[in-house]
């Protein structure tokens, strides 16, 4: 009955979220404002619908209704309970049915929140955030309904794929989603302000902190999700160049450019039809993202059912969200009225550099993941492109993006000098290339490259902290005196200087993992022992352990360091008895300065199990760094300006969304 | 139209252009968990190597071209999916009496000695590639991987990764019989 009644939830969404799409469309262009203001009482009706429909999913599958055919497939009595309950996104029905809450949330959230916005720019964004719920909420309905019955029912049911029982990736995807339909909104602004003909500061005030959300969401959920496919599949890397990782971070540097141009926008009434473009780019490219994965265009290693039935749906409403919103954007963009003119050398001309290398970054990525499929179709070559290309490609864009970074903060708007702006970064600049000699010497003299990356890193950190020092007159004066201008900064540029310096802490992360780890595999026995840097692992043993759906080989690994005891290991390979799936474990012993890292892998008493170590420096800082950005993100979202205009207690909330 | 709408328009026909591809990706219903091979239908590469076993005779390129169809696979002790394929290369050679030549690749000869010693010897030849250069010249991206070699010492049929049931039925007993088995495909996946 339960589902049921979520499938009739799911229809009766759909029809809310049609009109939602359309009368509020109409209001807005005859200036009728009852039908503008249907959209707000449509967008909460759509939300509370589909959160009722996600609602009996979730039921299903905490109570194992293995009379729901989804629940079978994806399911199994013995689960524990989180895995039960994540189990309702880790697969196709059930993640198509939290993106489309989420739309609704977000579409609810700006009928909340969006008291301040003039109506028919409210009305125009509800509307267009409908009419992609409607897209969605039709695939569900259509080609992917999450409430399917089968009789009769099974016993039990499948079992979710056991890499995705696991804690990390519990979370990944509701962050990700909340990212990248963040930019959803972001999108509908962007439509809105097309159809109205009009982008102004005040429209970039709006947008801000919906991009500024998004894209913290994103950070998180890209973090998250580089730190679980870290520890799970026990490769010791943390990034690996995958299409569906390349088609998380697409987005993430588009959002980031919008971030940026959007002030721009704010502050100097310019860029404007950009900044538009970044707003339509950023959520088609999340759309392709999950195009990319849901259709078998492209393998990678997230499975997913993959139905060219639904490949060609997604694809048919990707053309439409994107090339309606591009075909809009031809239209009406070139009469977009230009803004405030500034020189090559200012905060705006620092911004734009931040955009076309982003998008630059942006389009190697995009170009990178799809090329094997532009060849082999236009040639019938196979290729796959790897970690090769992007670490030749996408790591040396970055080295001006860094390099101007640290340099754009002190730029004054309009016009400005370089020189004073580098003068005043001479000690972060010796700082960094003290960092860089230092660590090609004396930490590890295996690559230059690693080096000259790592002092970027240091750069970002002290170059950033600097900028701050200064503008507080950190040192110059009484302490008091820079408490006080502590206190009078905006949060936004606290949020600013916070992810810019985290940036810095992931490059170092990142640089010293790749470059620096250690590595070591042997084949041991019980009592027998392997080096890795200072550290000897001795296997004392291998037992078997019953885990609630599993079966574990679970090794004992004492380890000393310089002869002292120093920790036990216990890394894992474990048999999912329904699926018949063997996941390595892996046992992360962290310092916050380096992981050690071991892995189990396949053998047997008599000949021994195959042990591989790793030694990660400063991996940990990857995703703290990452946490960090996003941090910096959300104090930003704190700050009094994105709500100017509007002084009520409603309008924190929109900040902590 | 002018050149500055022309700009504007320019990312709508990107669009345009890769949801062509999409669209014809779709539509062809090509896979693409397939890698392909260079090596099908081209004479074998050299297979010059060491014995495996002691007291064995080096592998050379003459094996590949005694009229005979063989079987190439390469192996190690250290991979999983070895030992899945491991039964049926038994049963090629018991059963079907095919001639497997067994190239260890990047793998202690004693470490795949002991390995074969334990669960049985399917190999008539048997090669050590401890350096791996054998498998960069047959194009390998990891073991197990199996090539079918025709008489003439020419690729019939590549298989990345383990074999399966399905691939001795369909592919491997015809080639040996003679036909050329699920043509020159390229391997499945």
């Amino acid at each position: 009955m339960i589902p049921e009644l979520g499938h009739f939830a799911l229809v009766l969404a759909l029809v809310v979220a049609l009109l939602q799409g359309t009368l509020p469309l109409v209001g807005a262009q005859r200036g009728d404002r009852r039908l503008m203001a249907f959209g707000d009482v449509a967008a909460l009706t759509q939300a509370l619908l589909v959160a009722s429909a996600f609602a009996a999913l979730t039921q299903a599958f905490v109570t194992s209704d293995f009379s729901v055919a989804n629940v079978v497939a994806n399911s199994h009595s013995a689960k524990p309970l989180l895995y039960k309950i994540s189990g309702v996104w880790g697969n196709h029905e059930g993640s198509m049915l939290l993106w489309a809450l989420i739309l609704a949330l977000f579409g609810a959230a700006v009928a909340l929140f969006g008291a301040n916005l003039p109506e028919s720019l409210r009305a125009r964004v509800i509307a267009v955030q409908a009419l992609i719920g409607v897209g969605f909420l039709a695939f569900l309905l259509l080609t992917s309904n999450p409430f399917e019955r089968l009789a009769p029912a099974p016993p039990d049911g499948n079992g979710l794929n056991p890499l995705l029982q696991d804690p990390g990736l519990a979370f990944h995807p509701p962050l990700l989603y909340l990212g990248y339909v963040g930019f959803s909104v972001t999108y509908a602004f962007a439509i809105a302000a097309l159809l109205e003909g009009r982008v102004d500061p005040a429209w970039a005030r709006w947008v801000r902190p919906w991009a500024l959300a998004a894209w913290c969401f994103l950070t998180l959920g890209i973090a998250l999700g580089s730190w679980w496919a870290y520890y799970i599949l026990g490769w010791g890397g943390f990034w690996f160049w995958d299409p569906v990782e390349n088609a998380s971070l697409m987005p993430w540097l588009a959002g980031t450019a919008l971030l940026h141009s959007a002030i721009v926008v704010e502050k100097r009434d310019s860029l404007k039809s950009w900044t538009v473009l970044l707003a339509i780019l950023a959520f088609s490219l999340s759309l392709l993202g999950t195009f990319l994965v849901r259709s078998g265009v492209l393998t990678s290693v997230h499975a997913f059912a993959q139905d060219p039935a639904r490949g060609l749906y997604i694809l048919g409403f990707l053309l439409a969200v994107t090339g309606g919103g591009l075909a809009l954007y031809a239209w009406r963009a070139p009469s977009l009225a230009p803004g405030g003119l500034f020189q090559p050398i200012s905060r705006e001309g620092a911004l734009i550099l931040n955009n076309l290398l982003l998008c630059t970054l942006a389009a190697t990525v995009l170009l990178g993941t799809l090329y094997p499929l532009f060849l082999d179709l236009l040639t019938g070559n196979k290729v796959s492109v790897g970690p090769p290309f992007f670490n030749a490609t996408f790591v040396p864009l970055c080295a001006p993006l860094f390099a101007a970074l640290c340099v754009g903060p002190y730029l004054g708007w309009k016009r400005a000098e370089l020189g004073p702006a580098l003068r005043q970064l001479r000690l972060a600049f010796a700082v960094s290339v003290i960092a860089a000699i230092v660590a090609g010497v004396a930490i590890d003299s295996r690559s230059t490259l690693a080096a000259i990356a790592f002092g970027f890193g240091v750069w970002l950190i002290v170059g950033s902290l600097a900028e701050f020092a200064g503008r507080i007159r950190l040192g110059r004066g009484p302490v008091g005196d820079s408490l006080r201008r502590l206190r009078g900064l905006p949060r936004a540029t606290i949020g600013m200087t916070v992810s810019h310096a985290a940036l810095g802490v992931v490059v170092l992360g990142a640089v010293a993992t790749a470059a620096w780890h250690l590595e070591a595999m042997q084949t041991l026995k019980p009592g027998e022992a392997m080096r890795i840097g200072a550290y000897e692992a001795t296997l004392s043993g291998v037992e078997n352990v019953q885990g609630p759906n599993y079966l574990a080989e679970r090794a004992t690994l004492v380890v000393t360091r310089d002869g002292q005891p120093f920790t036990v290991l216990h890394p894992e390979r474990r048999l999912f008895t329904v699926q018949r799936r063997q996941i390595a474990e892996t046992a992360i012993q962290t310092n916050l300065l380096r992981d050690l890292y071991a892995t189990l892998g396949e053998g047997d008493r008599a000949a021994g199990w195959v042990v591989r170590l790793y030694l990660n420096p400063l991996a940990p800082w990857i995703w703290l760094g990452a946490a960090l950005c996003a941090l910096g993100g959300f104090i930003s979202l704190s700050d009094r300006r994105l709500r100017v205009g509007a002084p009520t207690r409603k309008r924190t909330l929109q900040a902590a969304e | 139209m002018n050149g500055r709408r022309l700009l504007f328009l320019l990312p709508l026909l990107t669009l345009a252009l890769m949801a062509g591809f999409f669209a014809w990706s779709l539509m062809a219903g090509r896979d693409p968990s397939a890698i392909g091979s260079a090596l099908v239908g081209k004479p074998a590469p050299k297979l010059e190597l060491p014995a495996l076993r002691e007291g064995d005779k080096p592998l050379g390129d003459a094996l590949l071209r005694s009229g005979q169809p063989t079987i190439v696979n390469f192996f190690a002790s250290w991979c999983t999916p070895c030992l899945a394929e491991h039964p049926l290369f038994m049963r090629l050679k018991e059963r079907d009496g095919a001639t497997v030549i067994g190239v260890a690749w990047k793998n202690k000869p004693e470490e795949a000695r002991a390995w074969l010693a334990r669960l049985g010897d399917p190999y008539r030849f048997a090669g050590a590639d401890l350096q791996g250069r054998a498998g960069l010249d047959w194009g390998l991206s990891g073991v197990p991987e199996t090539y079918l070699v025709d008489g003439s010492g020419i690729v019939r049929h590549h298989f990345r990764g383990p074999i399966t049931e399905k691939d001795v039925t369909a592919t491997i007993l015809p080639f040996l019989k003679g036909g050329l088995g699920g043509g020159l495909g390229g391997g499945k996946p």
